[in-house]
């Protein structure tokens, strides 16, 4: 049965008829053709106000069917039209520290559970005391910060009424946080949401630090969730791992992170948090990555200053527009997962970044809520060219080495630094392009649409002045990190099987959610192998908290067939696999440490890990929010002693 | 905020962020779009979800979706029916542990509505001899109605698969129980599977404390 966005029924001809009618409205918009004069002086729009059909890559068809919960919106109800390329791309500011003696009440080793006059509820929603300076290190930290979720008006394009959003401080990304190895922080997080929501939302929090080596009681466990009113006090240590194990008492430099980003992580409310904004970068910094294009390893260099950055992180979203408000809408009773037909960079609708002639650090983030990606650069004067790039980490993780890449593949959560060396493209015009096909939640269908036809994302105009470029050309073969040794027996062997859902609930071994107890329990500075099965048509990108893998078989390529794209195949493992992928060695940027991994339909993957230093309660979960929402996590704890549960 | 018009809208650019301010005023030509005018969470909700459609309880009476049952209330839902060998009987014993966990820690009452996947079969009598033998009791309605209304009702609330050979067979029916708290617009789910006492801390999430 189909049904149209009132929910009447209509025929199923008509339906493919709307669903045909978005796909068209897609591709027109691509072309810049935005309004509905434009549409009717070419005769595309119809006397009822529906595109006439023309076959194209539909990005969201799947809102047009009747089941599966994406069921408010009709297929022909997609977000309102908008222009392209008219807001320039937002650069998040940094994130400056405070004195710690303007923290009122001071910070406090043990949560401050004195009771507020003013709400009736403790100061803090911490529930466990900090573990970091019984092992050393200073408290206060050295450097203090206070942030303040709150809700505020932003536009995200010219076209669009101005939209509510919860953001850190504000902003949708929040403020980046600029950390050194080292050097530990504390950040007050103060929860100021409002009640209203507008639909979604739910004002009690929890910020996961993703990527983090950070203790539990600061790692924004689901269930750690704080009230409105309420702060919660995060120690992130900054240190390496290591430090409290093997690698005394500094922690091994390999371990090193680049990449970080925070965000919402509110148990069963995660998915509408996050889309509502509550998310931004966390970049750290070291002797070898310093910031600094004359240090180290060379990168292009960062400044707090935007007009003199050549080092940007930019944060990929997609989001849907009620048509009829032009409201940001979110579908709450989806189960396999939300696809937007707005695609935002830095919380700006497809806007545009001016660059100059010389190489940039680019640092991309997926964050979802739910769509695969595979990243392109595009010039549309010339679209059957490739444009290859140099991709230095995965999951903000420096590789060993830099690797050439036609592209980049990213499920919800993944990031990856590319270098790009815009001096072969002064003058020129180039384009963001994600042509991975997907058309509900279920998954990439694994199609790589040809260029200039996919989902574009970003406009990169190199038309600044050129500038010095002293960072160091990928292409001599810098080294990075070297990977830090898995080879040891591992202490237990652990599966996970990622199950189809049954009866419309999502489960790992069979097993729903339950955050009051641990499904099992890993012996602290123990390696230990996790086999993920997912023997099924779904695909789940898989993050574990805590700590990063190695990823030994199964390891994810990019999407498409050889066919379509640059002849640098040969540096990636796989294309998209099915069967057989277990047996493929690792190999180019899946040598790596990797916090989130792609477990593409009938795919199985191996990876082995070691949890270090620190104690407590974490979770490893699907990063399709909407899967982790309805329950595919689970909660393992670390402590002195472990289990040998096989598949618990 | 009534709906945007061109005046209100230049005004706004005008307070952005330089960063994020158009670059171009009016750009491709012509005014913005005239949007409606915002709704309120709940009105977005009950807009987009909740068909107001007659359903009949197992005590036979005639309700309306939203304003009978949804309306200024907390509220736990599920799609079952009375036959359902499958994962009905032990959801429903998830759920009945659940609201007698959910009594003893709050005052504020939780309505639980069950809806059949199965309205030709499930009449009222039928309903009730099932809320009867899993003593389901307090605020908690087993409901049918006209087929046509259950089934839009099922769509719009998600109870659904996008396999269609899944979404047919009513043996693979949804066992998510929806939750959510009408006023404030809040609306999760959780396994009926979970242990009952994860179904009542899930629920507890949009009950107001105190």
């Amino acid at each position: 049965m189909y049904f149209n966005s009132r929910g009447e029924r209509v025929s199923r001809a008509r339906w493919k008829a709307m669903v045909a009618a978005f796909g068209s409205r897609q591709e027109l918009i691509k072309a810049g053709l935005m309004n509905r004069r434009d549409l009717l002086r070419m005769g595309l729009l119809t006397g009822a106000g529906v595109l006439a059909a023309k076959s194209g890559l539909s990005a969201r068809a799947y809102a047009g069917y009747g089941g599966g919960g994406g069921t408010w919106n009709g297929g022909q109800t997609a977000s309102p039209p908008t222009t392209p390329w008219t807001m320039q791309m937002p650069i998040m500011p940094v994130k400056q520290p405070i004195a710690v003696s303007a923290l009122s009440p001071a910070p406090t080793i043990a949560p401050n559970a004195t009771i507020n006059a003013a709400t009736g509820r403790p100061y803090e929603g911490r529930t466990r005391s900090h573990q970091a300076p019984a092992l050393g290190f200073p408290f206060p930290a050295g450097v203090t910060y206070q942030v303040t979720q709150k809700a505020a008006q932003v536009t995200m394009s010219p076209q669009l009424p101005a939209q509510t959003i919860w953001g850190f401080d504000g902003l949708a990304p929040g403020p980046t946080y600029v950390a050194q190895y080292g050097t530990p922080i504390l950040i007050r997080n103060v929860n100021n949401l409002p009640s209203a929501n507008d639909g979604f939302g739910m004002n009690s929090v929890s910020t996961h630090l993703h990527n983090g080596h950070t203790p539990s009681e600061s790692d924004g466990f689901p269930g750690d969730y704080f009230s409105a009113g309420q702060y919660y006090d995060q120690y992130y240590p900054n240190a390496l791992a290591g430090f409290n194990s093997d690698f005394k008492p500094n922690g091994n430099v390999n371990e090193a992170m680049s990449t970080l980003w925070y965000h919402d992580h509110r148990l069963s409310f995660t998915a509408q948090n996050v889309y509502k904004g509550l998310a931004g970068f966390y970049l750290l910094f070291n002797q070898y990555d310093t910031g600094n294009e004359t240090t180290g390893f060379r990168l292009p260099s960062f400044s707090s200053d935007p007009s003199q950055t050549y080092d940007i992180p930019m944060m990929f979203a997609d989001r849907v527009f009620d048509p009829s408000t032009g409201m940001l809408a979110f579908d709450s009773f989806n189960l396999d997962g939300i696809l937007g037909d707005k695609f935002l960079v830095n919380g700006v609708i497809q806007p545009v970044l001016h660059v100059r002639p010389r190489r940039y650090r680019f640092r991309w983030l997926n964050s979802g809520p739910s769509r695969f990606q595979q990243i392109y650069v595009t010039d549309l004067n010339n679209p059957s060219a490739s444009n290859p790039f140099w991709q230095v980490s995965t999951d903000g993780n420096l590789l060993p080495n830099p690797v050439q890449v036609p592209a980049v593949a990213l499920g919800v959560a993944e990031r990856t630094d590319v270098i790009i060396d815009f001096a072969q493209y002064a003058g020129k015009t180039l384009y963001l392009e994600n042509r991975l096909e997907q058309v509900n939640g279920r998954g990439p269908t694994g199609n790589i649409v040809p260029a200039g036809t996919g989902n574009f994302l970003l406009k990169i105009v190199v038309d600044l002045p050129s500038a010095p470029d002293q960072s160091v050309d990928p292409a001599t073969g810098p080294s990075y990190y070297t990977l830090p040794s898995i080879s040891a027996t591992p202490r237990v062997q652990r599966k996970f099987e990622f199950d189809q859902r049954y009866n419309g609930q999502w489960t790992i071994n069979g097993n729903v959610f339950d955050g009051l107890t641990p499904r099992f329990t890993v012996q602290q500075n123990s390696l230990e192998q996790w086999e993920f099965r997912n023997g099924y048509n779904w695909a789940h990108p898989v993050h574990i908290h805590f700590e990063e893998f190695q990823i030994v078989s199964g390891n994810p390529g990019l999407y498409g067939t050889s066919g379509n794209d640059h002849n640098n195949y040969s540096r990636w493992s796989s294309q998209y696999c099915y069967s057989g992928c277990t047996t493929l060695p690792a190999a180019g940027v899946n040598l790596a440490r990797k916090d989130t991994v792609r477990l593409d339909e009938n795919v199985n993957v191996t990876v082995k890990l070691r949890f270090r230093d620190w104690l407590g309660r974490y979770v490893m979960h699907c990063h399709n929010v909407i899967h982790e929402d309805h329950a595919m996590m689970l909660r393992f704890d670390i402590a002195t002693t472990g289990d040998t549960q096989y598949q618990p | 905020m009534a709906g945007i018009d061109r005046r209100q809208w230049m005004a706004g650019a005008w307070r952005l962020p330089s960063a994020a301010r158009p670059l171009t005023a009016g750009a491709a030509g012509g005014d913005p779009p005239r949007f409606a005018k915002p709704l309120s969470g709940r009105e977005v909700m009950r807009t987009r979800y909740f068909p107001n459609v007659p359903l009949v309880t197992h005590h036979g009476d005639t309700v309306r979706f939203y304003d009978d049952l949804l309306k200024d209330k907390i509220v736990a839902i599920n799609m079952m029916y009375a036959d359902c060998d499958g994962v009905c009987p032990t959801i429903t014993m998830n759920i009945a542990k659940a609201q007698k966990l959910l009594r003893e820690r709050t005052r504020h009452e939780v309505f639980i509505y069950s809806i059949t996947v199965k309205p030709e079969e499930d009449t009222p009598a039928k309903l009730k001899d099932y809320a009867e033998m899993h003593g389901a009791g307090g605020n908690w309605l087993f409901l049918t109605g006209r087929p046509d209304d259950v089934e839009l009702l099922r769509l719009k609330l998600g109870f659904a698969d996008l396999r269609p050979e899944v979404d047919k067979d009513k043996a693979q029916h949804s066992g998510v129980v929806r939750y959510g708290n009408e006023p404030l617009s809040l609306w999760g789910a959780c396994p009926g599977s979970a242990k009952p006492e994860w179904i009542a801390e899930e629920i507890s999430y949009v009950v107001p404390q105190g």
